[in-house]
């Protein structure tokens, strides 16, 4: 992965980039020897390091205010980081940028149930917002499987989802105010408690927008009660088609259930080794759909998913009769990346979003991508959106195996845009599936996203060479009319 | 569009032309979109349908509910506020003004179903953002930079919607007879409650007769959706805890329709189109002391949707500035837009605000990063923007 090349001019001024910092952020704020720094050379996604050039842990609002303008005077670039859960390396540093942690924004400033919502710094982790409601019967919906960890500005910055968002949305549908700070040190305030005031939708905007845009340093969600009760089906079907027939089925019939995930037989197998929670080992796929709500409407609903999946050939349909055994069937979906990890040395999680109906050839063409790299596939899939989440399993101590899957990685995105997908449902484009841009959106539609871009941080300075596959000074995107995908200016430094 | 683009002009986007009363009054020659209509594609279990964009949404509704599907953000027809004919508007208008009905509190806005969208920036170039699926986070989000833009970006010519279940049964639970501060209360106990209430809305004795309803006692309204076994349940544990409120009916069928069909549309409940409309966007729980604060500076008729978040004021005299001052200032944090006015006050006071100055130029840098030249909707949203 090629990242812009080091700055040599601001790697010379590092001491008085470091002087600069630490007189706005003052002790243990502000990181600069090499061993500290390690800590903060990759994200979640492991494959790609590097060392910043230095970490700052601003704690208040005015700090990051001025870390930004120090930055933008002496021309560094800054990456913002929250937990450094992303999958997609959306925080990972650049040697010549400030890596800028959001860690010290740990406290929740207001739970206010009359509004249905809670004030939080960004630092805060999502499961904590929903701990604090936890008392009066409320969530916080938005889910990712990395919630004990991953933080809430973290969550807004990749618009992340979970396992529950078809029905209760990903983060940008669960957001009500945001406030974030510009590279030039500008402090905004978007909406607040309440919904959808007239003007620009930064707020939308700023979600999902990569850390590119802004760095956010106060959010304001929305809280749901929880729903009564919640039960659980867990079943087998001979073929991944059949699955997926039940799926469009169920939702066909009206019905959007609060989860519903698809496993695929090596994803099975691997799962149940690892945590017995009595998944068929044999079928050829496994559905888990579960149904939320009032008990009489819980009732109801699974009666019409078991109808529906018998007529669909399932080989055995089971319905949790306690809490107990509903969460005993999630425990192998819960666990099916490290289940994965147990049979293989090293894995890479893909995600990408496909029209459901398109599964069984995606799932052949996929099988078909297995054979040809050599390496092997397990397939987790959010159903319900179509958001698939292939583990391609390989070991990064066989000469050759990290290049192969990451290829076998960048034919599966392809595959997904071919049959009218896209490149990321969740985990954000980041660094991993920047040079896949191209595939999904012409020179017009990113030259247009990135002179977006130019409107927050016209010098490119804010988590740059993530998301976009060329680096353009926004004066050439003011200029430059993109015909038939020829670009101009081709002497600027592109990679 | 090049061709504006080249001569400075000034074009102002229009689909069916029933919104053109909301917002300033635009600059330019009107660039008429309405032909580009038709449904692209329609995939019902895909949860995806495809348009151009000004296809008219009574097309799109008739076509969904012959899947039982719908958009859940249960656009309006505001049409009958500015005195234009209600059921010709379009998706696009619709989109541009992120127009979102009762169920929005519950169900999220027009800009939340919004998946994707190909437009024509003020460049004159073509380009497209977001995707035909319902889940995908590639690239900025540019669909919620597009809704509510009043068609000052960019001219949308396709746009592709999440469509969803419609629900399979409705019942509407009314609290009669109570004051605001009480009926803000019993709103947050329906709102907070585990079951499925997908529209809850306050009228006072007046407007609840406008929407059909009894005029001699004001209406707090509960909308519970869902397969009949679940309705059941929830109708009767909200009469239970509604109860402590004041006396509750249920009704069903029509007459829950048009009620609920009122509200979405609002001109019913505000049929005097001689009369200013603002339309505030507010913590719900502030309601009641933002009514105060403005009834305090005089008269107005209220009603109250989204459980309290969205509050509807007519002035029955409001001055000069059409109640500007008072409204922003009781709104405050929250937001206020000017729906009807005078062409002649809209131009004069921002029916939309701008915000504060750093807010204010990030719009505009936005609005330049689309259209340098300034050609769509000059003026719509913001003055000289």
């Amino acid at each position: 992965m090629l990242m812009p090349i080091p700055d040599a001019a601001v790697l010379a001024k590092r001491e008085a980039i470091v002087r600069g910092l630490r007189a706005i952020v003052s002790g243990e704020g502000v990181i600069a020897s090499p061993e500290e720094l390690a800590a903060y050379e990759c994200d979640g996604l492991t494959a790609y390091r590097a060392l910043p050039l230095a970490v700052a842990l601003p704690s208040t609002v005015v700090q990051v205010s001025a870390v930004l303008r120090l930055c933008q005077e002496m021309g560094v670039k800054v990456v913002p980081r929250g937990a450094g859960t992303s999958l997609s390396g959306g925080a990972l540093p650049l040697e010549d940028g400030v890596l800028l942690g959001l860690g010290k924004f740990n406290r929740i400033l207001e739970v206010d149930l009359e509004n249905r919502c809670v004030v939080t710094q960004p630092g805060v982790t999502n499961l904590a917002i929903s701990q604090a409601v936890e008392h009066a019967g409320f969530y916080y919906a938005p889910d990712p499987s990395s919630q004990i960890a991953c933080t809430i500005g973290g969550n807004v910055a990749e618009n992340s989802g979970g396992v529950h968002c078809l029905k209760y949305g990903v983060t940008t549908n669960n957001l009500l105010g945001l406030e974030m700070v510009l590279m030039n040190g500008e402090v905004i305030r978007v909406g607040g408690k309440h919904m959808d005031a007239d003007g620009y939708d930064l707020l939308g905007l700023l979600t999902g927008s990569e850390g590119l845009l802004g760095v956010i340093t106060e959010v304001t969600v929305r809280v749901l009660r929880k729903p009564a009760t919640a039960q659980a089906l867990l079943i087998g079907f001979p073929t991944s088609e059949a699955a997926g027939d039940c799926v469009a089925k169920v939702i066909g019939a009206g019905i959007i259930p609060g989860g519903m995930e698809m496993m695929d037989n090596p994803a099975i197998r691997a799962a149940e080794d690892f945590v017995h929670a009595g998944y068929p080992r044999e079928a050829g796929a496994l559905l888990i759909v579960e149904l939320d709500g009032a008990e009489a409407e819980v009732r109801h609903l699974t009666a019409r998913v078991e109808a529906i999946a018998r007529a669909c050939q399932a080989l055995d349909v089971r319905v949790s009769a306690s809490e107990d055994e509903r969460l005993r069937f999630w425990a192998g979906r819960k666990a099916a990346f490290p289940a994965v990890g147990r049979i293989s040395p090293d894995y890479y999680c893909m995600d990408g979003t496909i029209p459901r109906k398109q599964l069984p050839v995606v799932l052949a063409r996929m099988a078909e991508l297995s054979r040809h790299y050599g390496l092997r596939v397990a397939n987790v899939f959010h159903a319900g959106d179509g958001n698939l989440h292939p583990l391609i399993l390989y070991d990064a101590n066989a000469p050759g195996e990290l290049e192969r899957a990451e290829a076998f990685g960048s034919d599966i995105l392809r595959l997904c845009v071919e049959v009218g997908g896209v490149l990321t449902g969740e985990h954000g484009v980041g660094v991993e599936k920047r040079d896949l841009m191209g595939t999904m959106f012409d020179e017009a539609d990113l030259a247009q996203q990135q002179r977006v871009k130019c409107a927050f941080d016209p010098d490119g300075l804010l988590n740059p060479g993530k998301v976009f596959p060329q680096l353009h000074r926004c004066a050439e995107l003011g200029r430059v009319h993109v015909h038939h995908g020829q670009l101009r200016f081709a002497h600027l430094p592109r990679f | 569009m090049r061709a504006a683009v080249a001569d400075g002009a000034a074009l102002d986007l229009m689909g069916a032309g029933t919104k053109r009363g909301l917002g300033r009054p635009a600059e330019g020659e009107v660039l008429d979109l309405s032909r580009l209509s038709g449904v692209v594609s329609y995939e019902p279990d895909e949860l995806v349908l495809r348009v151009r964009a000004a296809t008219p949404m009574a097309e799109i509704e008739r076509l969904l509910a012959q899947s039982g599907q719908h958009l859940a953000f249960e656009p309006p027809d505001l049409a009958a506020l500015w005195g234009e004919e209600a059921g010709r508007q379009t998706i696009g208008g619709v989109i541009a003004c992120n127009l979102s009905g009762p169920r929005r509190f519950r169900a999220g806005a027009a800009r939340d179903h919004l998946l994707g969208f190909a437009a024509v920036n003020g460049r004159g170039e073509a380009f497209k953002a977001g995707g035909h699926v319902v889940k995908n986070v590639t690239g900025y989000d540019l669909c919620k930079l597009m809704a509510g833009s009043h068609g000052t970006l960019a001219a949308l010519t396709e746009i592709t919607v999440k469509a969803l279940p419609a629900p399979e049964e409705s019942r509407t639970l009314v609290v009669s007879g109570l004051a605001i501060d009480a009926a803000v209360r019993a709103m947050a106990v329906a709102a907070g409650s585990p079951f499925e209430t997908t529209g809850i809305a306050h009228l006072p004795a007046s407007r609840a007769g406008l929407a059909g309803l009894s005029s001699d006692t004001a209406a707090t309204l509960v909308r519970c959706e869902g397969p009949e076994p679940a309705l059941r349940a929830a109708t009767e544990a909200l009469t239970r805890e509604l109860g402590a409120f004041g006396t509750v009916t249920a009704f069903n069928g029509d007459t829950s329709r048009a009620v609920w069909r009122a509200v979405r549309d609002v001109a019913p409940l505000f049929p005097d189109r001689d009369r200013v409309l603002w339309r505030l966007s507010v913590a719900p729980a502030a309601a009641p002391a933002i009514v105060r604060d403005i009834e305090a500076r005089f008269a107005c008729a209220v009603a109250l949707d989204w459980a309290g978040g969205r509050l509807w004021i007519e002035p029955t005299e409001a001055g000069e500035d059409g109640g500007a001052d008072a409204v922003r200032r009781a709104a405050a944090p929250g937001h206020a837009v000017l729906v009807r006015a005078p062409a002649a006050l809209r131009s004069r006071i921002a029916p939309i605000d701008p915000g504060p100055p750093a807010a204010r130029a990030l719009a505009e840098r936005i609005k330049d990063s689309f259209d340098p030249r300034r050609v769509f909707g000059r003026g719509r949203m913001f003055a000289g923007v």
